[in-house]
Formats: C-alpha cells, sequence, structure tokens
C-alpha cells in the first residue's frame, strides 16, 4: 500500500517517472538523428557525386528539358499526340493487372480467412503464399519475363498482377474478418457450396470496401507500369527510355512524355479519391 | 393495389440487380477481350523464347563444369561455368576428368565416357546407342553418324554437338568441348583457391587446421566472405544499401512533411492562401512521381544511393504531407482545449494537445511505407544505379549468370519480408508504448 505510506511523495514519484520517460523518449530521438545523420553521410559517400556539389544542378535537367522545348511549342501538341497510344498502353497495363490482381486476392483472402476458408488447415499455406507474392518487387518478375516473353506488355501485367494479388489479398483479408457471417450460416443451412456461400453471403457485404481498395491500387499500379516501361516492359515509360537516350537537343519530346505522365497520375488520383470520398459519403447517408 | 405496387417495384429492384450482376462481369469480359488483342497475346506464343526459359530454369539450380580442349594447342582447361574463376589448375581437375597427352578421359555417370582425340575429335560411348567416333578432318568435322540422326544430336559441316541427358559434347574447328551438369550452386562458399573448398562444415568447426597461417572459423569466413564469384560481401553491402535509401527517403519525408501538413490542414492553416499552396506542393511532389525525380535528380547527383533515397523522400513527402494533414483535420478540438486551459502557449498546445493524438497514424503510416519503399528501393535502384536492384539488372544483362540472379531473388523477397515484420513488430511497440 504505497499510497498510504506517509513518507510516499506522489509528486517526486510521478516527476521521477516523466523524467525517466522523458530520457527514453531524448534516446530514442537521439538514436534516430544519429542514424539519419550517419546514414546521409554514408549515402552522401558512396554515390557517384556528393549531395551539396550535386544541389546546384538539381535543376539543370529541367532547365535543359525546359530549353529545348520552348524554341519548338509548336510540335509540343504533335508530340503529346504521338505518344497517347503508349500512355493508353501504361493504363491498360495497370488496369488489367489490377482487375485480374483483385480477382486472384478475392480467391486467396477468402481461403486465407478464419471461418471462411474452404481448407481451415491450409491457412497458413495460404497467407505465406500472400506473404511471398507481396514481398516480391514487380521489377523482378518483369526482368526475368521479358528474358524469356520479349518486351512489351503482358511481361509487366503479369509483374504487377502478381504483386497486386499478394498486397490486395493482405488487405481483402482483414476486411472479411470483420464480414458478418449470418448470410454465409444462413446459405449453408440450405446447402449451398462453398463457392455459392461466398459469392452470395460474402461477397455482397464486402464490394464495397473491396472496390476502395481495389481504386488505391490502380492508382499505385499506374506508376508501377510507367516504371517498368523504363526497364523494358512497353507503354510510356519505354517511350520515355528512348526520348531520354536522344540526348541534350532532343528532349522536347521527354518534356511531352513527362506532361502525359504528370497529368495521368494527377487525373486518376483526384478521379480515385473523388470515387472514394463519394462511396463513403453514400454509405454514411443511409 | 398495394400487392401491385410491391411487385413493380420489387421487380425494377430485381432488373437492376441483375443488370449489375450481369452487366458488370460483361463489361469486364469485353475489356479483358479488348486488351488480349491489344497486347497482342495471341502473338505472344510465337514470340515466347522457350529456350531461353529453359537455359533460365536449369541455370537457376544446377551448374555445368566445362572441359575443353584447344584443338590447336592440345591444351585443356578444366572450368566451372567455363569462368577464368573457377577454373582448375593443372593437376588438380576433378577425378571425373583425367588428363592424358593421349587422348583426356572424361567419366560422365551412368556408362557414358568421352575420350578426346588431341588432334581434336572425341570418342563418345553412348549407352543404346553406340559409339560416336567424331574427328576434324580439315576445316571441316567428320563422323560415323548416318545421315539421319536423332533429334539430340545436331551436325553440320563445321560443328557437331551430342546433348545426353549425361552431358554435352560439342566439336568445333577450334575445340572440343564437353559440358556435365550438376545440381545446386557451384563454389557458394569457397572458391577453387581456398583451402577450405570441398570440405564440410563439422571438417572445418571441428577438424584440423587447413590452413596453418589462419584458425579454420577466421580463414573459412574470410574466404566465404571474399569469395570471388558469389561476392557476398558486396551483396550484403547492396542489401544494406537498399535499405538505407528506404530508411532515409521515407524518415526524411516525414520530417520534411509534418511541419507542412500542418500549414495544408484546414484547421490549423494560418492562412488560406498558403494552405491552398502547400496542398498544391503536395500534389506536384506526389503528381511527378519516383520515376521522373529519380531521372531529374540521378542528372544531378549521379547514380548511387543518395540519388535513390532522394527520389523517395521527394515522392514522399507528397504523400506523407496529404495523409498528415488528413490525420490533422481528424484531430479532436477537445484535447487541445483542455491542454490551452492550463495556459500552455502554443508551441506546447501542438506539443500536448495535437502530436499525441496524431502519433499512432503517423507511426503506422511510416511503418507501412517503410516497407513498401524497400521494395521501390529495389525498383529504383535498378534505374539510377544502387543497391540490390543494381546487381540484380546486371547478373540479368549478363544473360548466363542464371543462379545469382535467382539468388538475388531470394534475397529480395527475405529482405522485403523481414522488413515487413520488422516494421510490423515495431509500429506495435511503439503504438502501444505511445
Amino acid at each position: 500500500m504505497t499510497h498510504a505510506d506517509p513518507t510516499f511523495d506522489t509528486r517526486a514519484h510521478y516527476m521521477a517517472l516523466m523524467a525517466r520517460k522523458r530520457l527514453y523518449g531524448g534516446l530514442v530521438l537521439a538514436v534516430f538523428v544519429a542514424l539519419m545523420a550517419s546514414g546521409f553521410m554514408l549515402a552522401d559517400e558512396r554515390n557517384a557525386g556528393g549531395f551539396w556539389r550535386g544541389l546546384p544542378h538539381v535543376f539543370d535537367f529541367p532547365a535543359d528539358v525546359i530549353a529545348d522545348t520552348a524554341p519548338k511549342l509548336d510540335q509540343l501538341p504533335g508530340h503529346l499526340l504521338t505518344y497517347f497510344p503508349a500512355l493508353v498502353e501504361t493504363i491498360n497495363i495497370a488496369a488489367v493487372s489490377t482487375l485480374i490482381g483483385a480477382a486472384l486476392a478475392m480467391v486467396l483472402s477468402l481461403l486465407s480467412t478464419r471461418g471462411l476458408a474452404r481448407w481451415p488447415r491450409l491457412i497458413p499455406l495460404f497467407r505465406r503464399t500472400m506473404d511471398i507474392m507481396r514481398a516480391v518487387p514487380e521489377i523482378v518478375i518483369a526482368l526475368v519475363l521479358i528474358f524469356i516473353l520479349g518486351g512489351g506488355p503482358v511481361p509487366a501485367m503479369i509483374a504487377i498482377a502478381f504483386h497486386t494479388a499478394g498486397a490486395l489479398g493482405k488487405l481483402f483479408s482483414e476486411v472479411n474478418e470483420n464480414a458478418d457471417l449470418k448470410p454465409v450460416e444462413g446459405l449453408q443451412s440450405v446447402g449451398a457450396t462453398w463457392f455459392q456461400r461466398m459469392w452470395l453471403g460474402v461477397v455482397p457485404q464486402v464490394s464495397p470496401n473491396y472496390f476502395s481498395y481495389a481504386l488505391l491500387r490502380f492508382e499505385i499500379n499506374i506508376r508501377a507500369s510507367a516504371i517498368l516501361g523504363f526497364v523494358g516492359a512497353g507503354g510510356i515509360g519505354y517511350e520515355l527510355k528512348n526520348a531520354m537516350s536522344w540526348g541534350q537537343g532532343k528532349f522536347d519530346e521527354a518534356a511531352a512524355i513527362f506532361i502525359l505522365l504528370f497529368a495521368t497520375i494527377v487525373v486518376f488520383d483526384q478521379l480515385s479519391s473523388h470515387i472514394r470520398n463519394a462511396m463513403i459519403a453514400k454509405k454514411g447517408g443511409h | 393495389m398495394a400487392d401491385a405496387a410491391l411487385y413493380a417495384s420489387a421487380d425494377r429492384l430485381f432488373a437492376r440487380k441483375r443488370l449489375i450482376s450481369f452487366g458488370l462481369p460483361a463489361l469486364v469480359l469485353v475489356y479483358l477481350a479488348y486488351v488480349f488483342f491489344a497486347f497482342d497475346i495471341p502473338g505472344l506464343a510465337e514470340r515466347a523464347r522457350m529456350d531461353n526459359a529453359r537455359v533460365l530454369v536449369s541455370d537457376a539450380w544446377s551448374y555445368k563444369t566445362h572441359v575443353t580442349q584447344d584443338n590447336r594447342s592440345g591444351e585443356l582447361t578444366v572450368a566451372i561455368e567455363g569462368e577464368r574463376k573457377g577454373t582448375y589448375a593443372p593437376g588438380t581437375e576433378p577425378d571425373w576428368v583425367t588428363p592424358d597427352a593421349a587422348g583426356t578421359r572424361v567419366d560422365l555417370g551412368e556408362g557414358h565416357v568421352v575420350v578426346f582425340d588431341p588432334a581434336g575429335g572425341f570418342r563418345y560411348d553412348v549407352p543404346g546407342f553406340g559409339l560416336i567416333v567424331a574427328h576434324l578432318d580439315g576445316r571441316n568435322v567428320t563422323s560415323n553418324l548416318p545421315e539421319e540422326v536423332p533429334d539430340w544430336i545436331s551436325a553440320s559441316r563445321t560443328r557437331l554437338q551430342v546433348h545426353t541427358e549425361a552431358g554435352r559434347v560439342s566439336l568445333t574447328r577450334n575445340k572440343t568441348e564437353l559440358f556435365r551438369y550438376f545440381p545446386g550452386w557451384e563454389l557458394f562458399f569457397f572458391t577453387l583457391e581456398s583451402p577450405y573448398h570441398g570440405h564440410g562444415l563439422s571438417e572445418i568447426l571441428f577438424g584440423d587446421r587447413l590452413d596453418l597461417a589462419r584458425s579454420n572459423l577466421a580463414g573459412a569466413w574470410h574466404d566465404f566472405w571474399q569469395n570471388n564469384m558469389w561476392r557476398h560481401a558486396d551483396v550484403a553491402w547492396a542489401l544494406f544499401e537498399t535499405i538505407l535509401m528506404a530508411f532515409l527517403g521515407t524518415f526524411g519525408a516525414a520530417i520534411v512533411a509534418l511541419p507542412l501538413a500542418f500549414l495544408s490542414a484546414k484547421n490549423f492553416a494560418p492562412l488560406v492562401a498558403l494552405r491552398f499552396a502547400t496542398r498544391r506542393v503536395f500534389d506536384f511532389l506526389r503528381g511527378v512521381d519516383g520515376l521522373i525525380w529519380t531521372i531529374v535528380l540521378s542528372r544531378a547527383f549521379g547514380p548511387g544511393p543518395l540519388t535513390g533515397s532522394l527520389a523517395i523522400l521527394l515522392t514522399d513527402t507528397g504523400t506523407f504531407g496529404k495523409l498528415f494533414s488528413e490525420a490533422l483535420e481528424n484531430v479532436d478540438g477537445k484535447q487541445i482545449e483542455g491542454v490551452s486551459s492550463t495556459g500552455a502557449k502554443p508551441l506546447q498546445r501542438y506539443r500536448f494537445g495535437v502530436i499525441p493524438q496524431i502519433t499512432p497514424v503517423l507511426i503506422s503510416q511510416l511503418f507501412y511505407y517503410l516497407e513498401s519503399n524497400t521494395r521501390s528501393a529495389t525498383i529504383i535502384g535498378a534505374i539510377t544505379g544502387g543497391g540490390i536492384g543494381l546487381l540484380l539488372t546486371q547478373a540479368m544483362i549478363t544473360q548466363k549468370d542464371w543462379e545469382e540472379v535467382s539468388y538475388y531473388i531470394v534475397l529480395v523477397v527475405l529482405m522485403v519480408m523481414a522488413m515487413d515484420s520488422l516494421s510490423g513488430w515495431l509500429r506495435r511497440k511503439l503504438i502501444s508504448g505511445a
């Protein structure tokens, strides 16, 4: 009974506790700052050009691009039109891989949710599978598939779909955990198969959340498909790499691609957050 | 009457449901069909290089030892993967190769025996097929084979190749060459010049000193770490560099984004114009995307991990700015009021009224992005030249070191999974501790 103890000073005890807490907080902060500083110095040292030497040149490349584009501004709409099909390809890669990835993720997540799984014993297996799929960076699969299938949109599509299945699968299975089991039990009592129970009992409940996550993924996948283009899969990234390799004096085409890419990302970013907000508002209204 | 109205509304509802449940999948199918042709998937089978796939798969889990005889000088080399670094010194050839000036004898196992002809050529006794004798005749290759040969033999005027399940022998004017395949990754632990090559773990740990100058453990570790074929030290460094990029980028972005988020949150922004401006900055940073930032920055800073971390930092400043300002807009005003009722100054209000509310959101977002940025750092490293991404693309470009590629892939996956568990653990630790 420390509190009844007349010699126990609550205030001093509290202050000591606070001091210790502050000390720990300070220590964590100090370690963090030291890590950041030494990490930065290390990265600086390993880089080909130093940070302070490079800093004044940050705007050199954008300036070059603008300098190359400004005199040929009249050609810019033409370039935009030229590269539009490549942009469509990039968006298609993202859309198809999101669709396929989400379909796979749906199956995987249902198979790995407790209470819904077709084979409860295999839940850990499906979970590990999703973990591994999620951990594989898209570029790894894309590069291997480019070696086998040749350049083009298909390697990028498969690579992104693979990663998407893992990433969405985890999010979907979190959604599934909150699904109401009553419809599933009801369907089971009338002899529905596993597929029917899932399709009719679970999916209608969770599809709005699935959709919103998939939309977010689509946005991420557009960026990913542009990057994969840069390493050899098709689309706008590939065109960007080519435009970059023509070197100084010819950056006007690169400028057109930059504009297209930037506009696409911003448009889809706004569109998806608009749709998601509208869905939340609709849900709240009911 | 009421019933009729009810039926009608139920019918409408069903019609709508039917439209959605059939129309949506139909739409998706139409889109997939369009993509099927837009991506030229029917032509894929033609373009696919299945031989590349076979090389890749067999190389990923097995290796080959080359036994090569120079037909002009008669010189014999035995080398793993034909690399200089994996060449056996004369006199130390593996026991299945018997060098002999009158004709080197190579035992491929399971009855397959090849004897080289010192003048160029070979005798290969293929079990179940018979003896193949081939030799050089001036510029041409002649053999005892009939016109019609099975598909595992390819013969032309200047080249003969026999490919059995035990190995592959080929004869050209310049050289007689034999490949024998072994499962596993060659010389993964020690290269041939290391005294520890061919010794087991227990022998190294508990056996006699293999190299008198060094203790077994220290020597073995040194030779493993400095293995010049697999370069374990460089690979470990590259992994570290990738994690460093993700760490610097993520936390650097958080440090930059937090004060800016206050400027752009509705309930904290001092000026509407400033709020609008910061928002547009966030949108711009996010919209330009890591790819373009990487290109722009690598022009200024050159290739390396710093460029990669700065690219991640810039992109994520935009993302974090948006996320943090949303979190700030959702803070509960009551706590701030409570703190200010005790006479707290503005800075103290932020410190004790706001920060504790947003830390859990902040930390969980930060660690989620740390994991995802480890993956991005691999990709950015491949473009800007740093970390494991660079090693991966370099190994891919050679198109023959597939065992190294698969090694790197395994390492990358393990690295991302480790970062995933580490960040999950830290997130739980810090949030429950806060």
